[in-house]
């Protein structure tokens, strides 16, 4: 077994962005890999850019890490030269000049998602080489591979937010189950007009898929708990 | 006279060209000259109060232990200390060179440094190398925003969390963790399960060894305990000492002055130019 942990540490990663009627749901679960070591089991990779706008990190975390540092920065001093809340095509059209003019040093896939008063909800992938592409729903990461399918047979028009929500934190669920490189727990991230909320699902609370056991009690809990209460007469 | 190529001005930055060099060269079967690399397991939890940093303190050089007791725990500000893994040169030199920095940003801004300060200036340090400065690193502190706890891996990415290890011996202290960490831990239980897992290091991986050296911050107090454990005493001490014979012979003795034997000569003319 190869253990390199000198290896970059890469974020395996399922990544997904949904529009709904009404704003956005943006999820992700919470791995982060050096080689074949999990090097952080709950990591958030939906990071926020401003009060509207999130994106979702894949790829290199280093890269992904720097990129949405800029690009916070620069959306910041835009904001405050325009004199209201970015919009999201902006904040996507920031991140691909960042990833297309460096395309052949950074290795990370975005997805950003954001609610802002022209457009609604929108939603914008952003994957290796740096093209953006305005779409409906997004996903990303080496786990989304195993949800082309589901989301081309699942996916509507005009969902309500807990439908969305739903969908997504369902999608990651069965990323993680067939994806080596995805796991931990899953986070969601819902804007819209009146702001954002964030979910956190811990792993063990999902639904169980085809072949998957049910959790088990570590023997450690067990060990670890109070014992059996004094006999009383 | 001709010239092949226009020497373009230098950019600045560092230059990568050697490191293709260097790779090309280790693939012709070229052996790279060793440097000195910490092997080591590094901690950090945060506790009821703050955080408590943990490291063991045994450098390796290839299979040799160069320093049996060596200080993996380095200084950045006087409410923040970061534990180093991975090339022990470029760890010294990267918590040296941020510390520096901070101190001049406490010079300037006339406030305690803060950890999120010393974590944006490591990592931007890190990622403009892109991973050739071999420093993994776990940074702890306490400022007023509260206790933080950070890693940073030689890439530049960082993650925040309230247990961490790095290093070879990281799987064996995390195994420990993740058995025994709770949150709202005491100071006492803190440094109990800290030590616990430098030592799983220690003793179940062969480039971590020696003494466990732990570092205890709080609000406005810290604790360098360093050699807080040493579990790995010399077993087997002489109790008459060592003596060597002496084997040089000294034949003879003689002093001879230098000005005896050398001319000193005054040149009458002008002073030196330049």
């Amino acid at each position: 077994m190869d253990l390199n942990l000198d290896a970059p540490h890469s974020m395996g990663t399922t990544i997904i962005g949904v529009t709904y009627n009404g704003g956005v749901v943006l999820g992700a679960d919470s791995r982060t890999s050096t080689g074949m070591y999990v090097a952080n089991r709950a990591s958030d990779k939906i990071t926020q850019l401003t009060d509207n706008v999130y994106v979702c990190r894949s790829g290199s975390a280093a890269d992904s890490q720097v990129v949405s540092d800029y690009v916070r920065y620069f959306l910041h001093q835009h904001t405050i030269q325009l004199g209201q809340p970015a919009t999201v095509k902006v904040a996507a059209n920031l991140i691909r000049m960042l990833a297309y003019n460096n395309k052949n040093m950074l290795q990370t896939g975005l997805i950003v998602g954001g609610w802002d008063k022209y457009e609604g909800g929108k939603i914008y992938g952003i994957p290796l080489g740096g093209t953006v592409v305005e779409q409906p729903f997004a996903i990303g990461g080496s786990g989304s591979s195993y949800l082309y399918g589901f989301f081309d047979q699942a996916w509507k028009e005009d969902m309500t937010k807990e439908e969305a929500e739903q969908l997504v934190v369902k999608a990651v669920s069965l990323a993680i189950a067939r994806d080596g490189a995805s796991g931990g727990v899953v986070r969601t991230v819902i804007i819209n007009s009146e702001g954002v909320t964030r979910n956190f699902y811990p792993g063990d609370k999902l639904q169980l898929w085809h072949e998957e056991l049910e959790p088990q009690n570590s023997l450690l809990d067990i060990l670890n708990a109070a014992g059996p209460e004094p006999m009383a007469m | 006279m001709s010239q092949s190529s226009i020497d373009l001005p230098p950019k600045g930055g560092f230059s990568f060209d050697l490191c293709k060099r260097n790779d090309m060269l280790t693939q012709k079967g070229l052996k790279a000259p060793s440097f000195l690399k910490t092997g080591t397991t590094i901690v950090g939890l945060i506790f009821k109060d703050g955080v408590i940093l943990g490291a063991d303190t045994r450098a390796t050089e290839g299979p040799i232990v160069a320093d049996k007791n060596c200080e993996k725990i380095h200084y950045m500000a006087p409410n923040i200390y970061c534990c180093g893994a991975g090339t022990a040169a470029d760890t010294e030199a990267v918590t040296d060179m941020v510390s520096s920095q901070l101190r001049l940003h406490r010079y300037q801004t006339g406030q305690d440094s803060r950890v999120i300060t010393a974590l944006t200036l490591l990592k931007k340090h890190l990622f403009g190398y892109q991973g050739h400065v071999s420093a993994a690193l776990v940074l702890g502190g306490v400022d007023i925003t509260g206790p933080h706890l950070h890693t940073i891996y030689p890439h530049g990415s960082t993650d925040t969390l309230p247990f961490a290890t790095m290093g070879s011996g990281s799987l064996a202290a995390m195994s420990v963790f993740e058995a025994k960490y709770k949150e709202g831990l005491t100071r006492d239980e803190g440094i109990k399960l800290v030590a616990e897992a430098i030592c799983s290091g220690i003793f179940n991986d062969l480039g971590s060894g020696s003494n466990v050296d732990i570092c205890v911050i709080t609000k406005g107090h810290k604790e360098y305990l360093r050699n807080y454990m040493e579990p790995n005493p010399r077993t087997y001490v002489s109790s008459k000492g060592y003596s060597f014979t002496k084997k040089t012979e000294v034949l003879l003795t003689k002093i001879t002055p230098l000005s005896e034997r050398v001319e000193i000569v005054e040149v009458a003319g002008e002073a030196m130019e330049e």
